[in-house]
């Protein structure tokens, strides 16, 4: 385990900069996991909506998107459900370890969104989108941050339970029952893909402003010069 | 608390902490066609697996009410081939075969003649749509105990008209909702929709559900398992 705050030397003996251990082994590594299979299961998912790119009926068929086969991964649906069923079980395994992980450590604390994070939350809405002053920083992660991940864990969840209820509406009837039926279950689970690409989108705009020392912390677990001081 | 550390030291810790994330790149295996297709392979049987494990044989499908029904104007007719093998339907029968103690030609009546079951339940297709319709039918499961076939037997395959084929694992063909069926809408089979006879099983795809049968066998071994399967769909699909 590492020192959780090191100030970092020069060779010679002067010092040059503080760095923080932000992000354990086990959360870098199902961050990468399962950004990838995301990747793919959104890729595959789309080829499976190929197959029926419609939510009303099929007798007659009205064509929702044409979503193009170039933006899909598989080639056909049965290529497409060959990577769908295969990477939800690396999307599954990444997902679970990372929630235990985090609440067994004690780790989650630095990015669940509570209700003392709620008076937070308007402050850095208005920096990010509003001209408004820069809230100081005294966390590693902020409250809108802590909202937007939370969310973000929260539409994972949803995309397993949907997909669950699509790929198996007899044996999990009662989940399917829940969403409206089958017919409905492919219909959320669709719209919660969209609402995790919408977050995805945020996100990645989000890793940019933010820097490289930023971005490396989720390589190497280290951020050089946080704005926040040592804990 | 705050430690001391020296950039060098700094700086290989930090590349150690970047190996750390090696095991990523194994996912890098799906890029390489040699690799692709077996994994993939291996995630299908996998997720077979699950699904042959989470079955319950006591678990019913949703059954509605005749006024949730699809209207039969709507009730998609899908095919491979063609949607009418032009079945003389006085010659046909149903050749049974394999691990059973009354194999032969079995004509339609004899099917008719075992209690009939109506259900009205949800047919989802692999495509993604689905449709609810109404059919009518034997048990497999009173058939195959009314040819003496061995219960303990792995599969109950089959063969049709239009030369598309299929195989069903046992515990799904005694399933009580698994119906050798020959009525929809409480008409006969049309044409279209696989008559005389076909597979009707609400706990499976609509792949596996078969029309036009002709032949039935009760076995261990499987030489092929479904038209859709061979060519790389899944094999259990159990809903």
């Amino acid at each position: 385990m590492h020192e959780a705050v090191l100030e970092i030397m020069s060779d010679k003996g002067d010092a040059i900069t503080t760095a923080v251990y932000e992000h354990p082994l086990v959360v870098r590594l199902c961050h990468w996991l399962n950004a990838i299979s995301l990747f793919v299961l959104a890729g595959s998912g789309l080829q499976i909506f190929r197959a029926f790119p419609s939510f009303g009926p099929k007798v007659p068929q009205h064509v929702l998107i044409d979503w193009p086969k170039a933006y899909a991964i598989g080639g056909w649906l049965g290529g497409a459900l060959q990577w769908h069923l295969t990477f939800m079980w690396i999307y599954l395994a990444t997902g679970l370890i990372y929630c235990a992980y985090q609440l067994f450590t004690g780790h989650y604390r630095q990015v669940l969104f509570v209700p003392k994070d709620i008076r937070g939350v308007w402050p850095m809405v208005r920096y990010y989108f509003f001209f408004g002053r820069k809230p100081p920083v005294t966390e590693a992660y902020n409250s809108l941050q802590k909202q937007a991940y939370t969310s973000a864990m929260g539409l994972g969840v949803m995309s397993v339970l949907t997909g669950l209820a699509i790929w198996k509406p007899v044996q999990f009837s009662w989940l399917a029952w829940m969403m409206g039926g089958f017919h409905y279950a492919r219909i959320w689970h669709f719209l919660v893909m969209w609402a995790i690409i919408a977050f995805l989108f945020g996100h990645l705009v989000m890793v940019v402003l933010h820097g490289w020392n930023n971005f490396v912390s989720m390589l190497t677990g280290w951020k050089k010069n946080p704005e926040y001081g040592p804990r | 608390m705050v430690t001391r550390s020296y950039q060098s030291k700094f700086k290989r810790m930090n590349r150690r902490e970047l190996l750390k994330l090696a095991p990523v790149l194994a996912l890098g295996a799906f890029a390489i066609p040699k690799f692709r297709s077996p994994f993939l392979k291996t995630g299908l049987t996998f997720s077979d697996w699950v699904s042959a494990h989470i079955f319950r044989n006591g678990h019913l499908a949703t059954t509605f009410a005749d006024s949730e029904l699809t209207p039969f104007s709507k009730f998609p007719i899908n095919g491979y081939d063609v949607d009418d093998p032009q079945i003389d339907f006085d010659k046909w029968t149903l050749a049974v075969d394999g691990a059973v103690q009354k194999p032969g030609d079995y004509k339609l009546a004899q099917i008719q003649a075992l209690p009939k079951f109506l259900q009205n339940t949800r047919h989802v297709c692999v495509e993604g749509w689905d449709v609810i319709g109404r059919f009518g039918g034997a048990r497999l499961s009173d058939y195959l105990k009314m040819i003496g076939a061995d219960l303990s037997a792995k599969y109950v395959t089959v063969e049709c008209a239009d030369d598309y084929y299929e195989s069903l694992d046992m515990e799904t063909a005694l399933h009580a909702q698994t119906l050798l069926c020959y009525e929809m809408y409480d008409q006969p089979l049309s044409r279209a929709h696989g008559a005389p006879l076909r597979l009707q099983i609400p706990t499976k795809v609509g792949y596996k559900q078969a029309k036009y049968l002709t032949t039935l066998k009760v076995t261990n071994v499987l030489e092929r398992v479904g038209y859709w399967e061979d060519q790389g769909y899944s094999e259990f699909y159990g809903l």
